[in-house]
């Protein structure tokens, strides 16, 4: 009861125990409420080891995720006009783009890349949600059209991760385009004989689900992912009724016949290479990781992943 | 009985005096009010050349929705002959947001399809306002598949506000419906016409837009959102859409500096519900001379034209 335990201690204490915490070293999940340590989440590829609520992850950790050994390579797209309408609203749409490559890092809304997926050579586009809603622009029109050309050009399946609200009205009429643009390209790979597999994402809606993302020749969703093509709010003002839980959601898709799978994220993997080997119609894939080198020495595979 | 739009008010008020002062005179055979009529008759065609000679985005899409405006109906009925409704998608329902069969335009047999927003509170009702659902694209894609298997070619006549947002319409696969239907306009060996008569709404339109020749009328509009919707969500105030439809470049004007619109038809002196027949004509012989100029291409050349004219578009901007 002096003034050294009354004030000098707990000050020394709140010195000490004010350390350098980075904030974002843990997450909240959003569904359960569980406090994730950041490491624990991106292990489990940002799927909440409590509940296994999917939260968005970004096309580039996907990517790393899925690859062999985390390597692949980007392929380019070609640049789209800047800002073809001049599109302003509260903001310039230039100024919307420039925050969104801040916030991302990213140059546009899809990265489309190229590399093996259990030594299964894929080409991969993947639709990024944190870009202004994974809007769909020219650009994205051009990563989907550059995929498929590039997959024919290599004779390999495009596996295609679809997140976003739907066309970028910044873009106006020409991100409506993009659905027919978007499906010229899809006919390119249905022409060429080549698989094109859609992971639908959370959430996929609008225009995106009018086009390339419903067009696939195998449909998969990630748990729980909203896919629609009007959003719950305008329906409900429509129809001026209460919607039943869970629609809209993956679940209920793969109930109405919309979808072939609903895939939890860490077998997203493992069946999307099972699934292009056999259409494909590859031998198995090894699953797993690969033989030491000293259990089969003549194995050139081995060797080579060695 | 005109029904006039809001930005026409003035003109209301002088047409309306000028019919009044005609009924004054019927009753009153030595009154001579004609001369006055007259002058307000011409007053009443300055002020629409006026009103009509610049109108601004959101007007247009007044105009485009005028409820006078003639619609898929009048067209069909106007223009073909042996209209031959079609019905049913072979799967759950017909339609009636969509209407299309076979006709003959001239001599020359075609498949017609269009969106049909109906004329009166019943019929509107009955057509569900011209928005369709899967059911709708489904018939499409069927007439589409039939055209091309017997050679025909396809004219679609689009007026739609957007596809229906309901609960049955996404179960039954509304996306899936509409990205169909646009694959299916993509695979077509026989030409395509779309005509844009009213409103080009979003992917409800795209469904079966995806033509080889876009035709717009003077005063129709093509958008990948209502000005409504971008407002309420870019401005989160439905109340700017003035500002949404001038953003969106949504004009027939527009749409063609943008290269999305291959040719535009005039409309009379405050829009087509001022002079159906001969908006209705116009429209006729533009298909006419189309079908004339598409029919002497290859089958195989009109897909792989239709297909790269998607492909290279975007490459305008608007000049600066």
């Amino acid at each position: 009861m002096n003034w050294i335990s009354n004030y000098v201690r707990p000050k020394i204490n709140s010195l000490f125990s004010r350390r350098e915490v980075p904030e974002n070293l843990w997450t909240k999940c959003a569904e359960c409420g569980t406090m994730l340590f950041h490491r624990e989440l991106s292990e489990n590829l940002n799927v909440c080891t409590h509940c296994d609520h999917h939260m968005g992850i970004s096309p580039r950790a996907r990517m790393e995720t899925l690859f062999d050994g985390g390597i692949f390579v980007e392929v380019d797209v070609p640049k789209p006009i800047t800002d073809p309408l001049h599109f302003r609203d509260q903001k310039k749409y230039p100024d919307r783009m420039k925050a969104a490559q801040k916030k991302t890092g990213e140059a546009e809304a899809m990265l489309v890349v190229e590399g093996e997926m259990g030594r299964t050579g894929i080409v991969a586009a993947c639709q990024d949600f944190a870009f202004m809603g994974g809007s769909m622009g020219m650009y994205v029109g051009n990563a989907i059209i550059a995929a498929a050309q590039r997959a024919v050009e290599l004779k390999r399946p495009l596996i295609l991760f679809s997140a976003a609200g739907g066309a970028r009205m910044q873009e106006g009429i020409l991100s409506l385009m993009q659905m027919p643009r978007t499906t010229v390209a899809v006919q390119m790979l249905k022409e060429a004989g080549l698989p094109y597999i859609v992971v639908l994402t959370h959430p996929t809606t609008g225009g995106v689900t009018a086009s390339y993302a419903m067009l696939g020749d195998v449909h998969i969703a990630e748990p729980n992912a909203l896919i629609c093509f009007a959003g719950q709010r305008v329906i409900e003002q429509t129809i001026r009724e209460k919607l039943p839980e869970g629609f809209q959601r993956a679940e209920y898709l793969l109930d109405h016949g919309m979808l072939d799978r609903v895939t939890h994220r860490t077998q997203m993997r493992d069946e999307l290479i099972t699934i292009t080997r056999m259409l494909l119609k590859q031998s198995p894939a090894i699953k797993g990781d690969l033989p030491k080198p000293s259990t089969d020495e003549t194995s050139v595979e081995t060797n080579s992943a060695k | 009985m005109t029904n006039y739009l809001e930005f026409e008010r003035p003109l209301a008020e002088i047409e309306g005096k000028a019919e009044e002062l005609r009924a004054m005179g019927r009753d009153n055979e030595d009154m001579d009010i004609e001369a006055e009529a007259k002058a307000l008759d011409k007053k009443a065609r300055a002020l629409l050349d006026e009103l009509y000679a610049k109108l601004t985005p959101w007007r247009k899409c007044q105009v485009a929705r005028h409820p006078d405006r003639p619609h898929c109906k009048d067209y069909i009925k106007e223009l073909f002959q042996e209209y031959t409704p079609l019905a049913g998608d072979r799967n759950f329902a017909d339609d009636h947001s969509i209407m299309g069969g076979l006709a003959r335009l001239g001599d020359r047999p075609v498949v017609v399809i269009g969106h049909e927003k109906g004329h009166d509170t019943k019929s509107r009702i009955a057509r569900n306002f011209g928005m369709a659902r899967p059911e709708g694209y489904r018939k499409a894609i069927r007439l589409m598949d039939l055209a091309n298997r017997f050679g025909l070619p396809v004219i679609s006549l689009v007026d739609t506000p957007g596809a229906f947002p309901g609960k049955g319409a996404e179960e039954r696969g509304q996306s899936e419906a509409i990205a169909r239907s646009t694959e299916k306009c993509l695979q077509l060996t026989v030409p395509l016409i779309s005509v844009i008569i009213g409103e080009g709404g979003s992917g409800g339109a795209v469904a079966f837009a995806t033509a080889n020749r876009l035709v717009m009328l003077e005063h129709s509009i093509y958008s990948v959102i209502s000005p409504e919707g971008c407002a309420s969500i870019l401005w989160k105030d439905a109340e700017k859409m003035r500002e949404a439809a001038e953003a969106l470049r949504l004009t027939a004007q527009d749409l063609t500096t943008l290269g999305i619109c291959d040719q535009i038809i005039a409309e009379p002196k405050g829009g087509a519900h001022r002079d159906p027949k001969s908006t209705m004509q116009a429209v006729g012989q533009t298909l006419a001379k189309l079908l004339d100029e598409l029919g002497k291409k290859k089958p195989d050349s009109l897909m792989k034209d239709r297909r790269q004219k998607f492909l290279d578009m975007g490459t305008k901007g608007l000049a600066s």
